[in-house]
């Protein structure tokens, strides 16, 4: 029987200090399947964190057509992926409203990359996100979320629509699919992999 | 469970204004905080916290990131963020912020990354 922390109640137990994350972000534009993706490869139950925008934001209110309100809340939904006994893997979904994710404190600071779900009914949908990975320079790859009535585009034809760099991965899926947005994530990794291994090697 | 009942102030302000003492965000070192920091409590609540103090000591004893407190504690993240600098500041919890690819100066961590796709592969 372990007794150690007997006398200090709220001390985890040893082990627990060892702990650590690391974070990946599900991009893309409103209704390409970010929240679904999340929900189908996390072990708990996806969750939902608020932002709250308060009165510092009076001239965004009326730019975004609040005005009224005192107060706007952005949501963000997670979910959590156990690697292993001390390493955790959160998956963000990123706000459907490109225009307020510069609330987030380091959103992808710190991020190890990121997923930018593409619908091919929709690739304009997607443009903003691939922007903004660009510009905050998070490595990511794009994976096409498969919809019931999705044309069959040739993934080389998608990739010249959305003007993707040819080192960067773009995979079809179906995010409803666990295995699907496992394989995702796979890929992503490797992918990360593939850039610190030229990045080491000698010039 | 007992979580927090919605505020009946329908902005939620009030009530975030007497959580925080009115302080609008973080000080020192939990301005750094992110949404996958994890937090672990290092100390027992005390006899009359402030409830929501006592709340995170509580769901912290394991390791807990700053967006799962937020969501059960029905939380905004930069109100959590203050009641976290609190607890920081008194050295009742840890945080520890999530491990990027590679900090800046130091080569990426292929291990890592290694570490990560064992684990998704054993999904």
């Amino acid at each position: 029987m372990d007794l150690k922390g007997f006398d200090r109640p709220g001390s985890p137990t040893p082990g627990e200090g060892d702990t650590r994350s690391v974070k990946v972000m599900i991009a893309g534009g409103f209704g390409t399947g970010k929240t679904t993706m999340v929900r189908s490869v996390s072990d708990i139950k996806p969750l939902t964190t608020e932002e709250t925008l308060t009165q510092a934001s009076a001239d965004v209110d009326h730019l975004i057509g609040v005005a009224d309100k005192t107060q706007t809340t952005v949501s963000l939904d997670f979910g959590k992926i156990s690697l292993n006994d001390t390493l955790m893997l959160y998956l963000f979904g990123t706000p459907g409203q490109e225009r307020f994710w510069f609330l987030w404190n380091g959103l992808f600071k710190g991020a190890l990359g990121a997923v930018v779900l593409v619908d091919t009914r929709r690739l304009a949908s997607s443009f903003r996100a691939i922007e903004e990975m660009e510009r905050q320079k998070v490595p990511f790859v794009i994976a096409l979320n498969v919809f019931p009535d999705s044309r069959d585009y040739p993934v080389e034809e998608i990739r010249d629509a959305l003007d993707i760099p040819p080192h960067t991965p773009v995979v079809t899926f179906d995010a409803r699919d666990r295995t699907a947005s496992r394989d995702v994530l796979v890929t992503l990794i490797r992918h990360l992999k593939d850039r610190s291994s030229a990045a080491l090697e000698p010039r | 469970m007992s979580a927090p009942r919605r505020p009946t102030d329908p902005s939620g302000l009030e009530r975030y204004y007497v959580l925080t003492g009115g302080r609008s965000g973080p000080g020192g070192s939990a301005s750094t905080l992110d949404v996958a920091t994890l937090v672990v409590s290092r100390a027992a609540p005390l006899p009359g916290m402030q409830h929501e103090h006592e709340e995170i000591l509580r769901r912290c004893r394991e390791p807990l990131s700053v967006a799962e407190l937020g969501a059960h504690l029905h939380l905004p993240f930069n109100i959590l963020a203050v009641l976290l600098s609190d607890l920081l500041q008194a050295g009742r919890v840890e945080a520890r912020d999530p491990i990027p690819a590679h900090d800046a100066g130091r080569g990426p961590d292929l291990a890592l990354l290694e570490e990560v796709l064992s684990g998704l592969e054993r999904l």
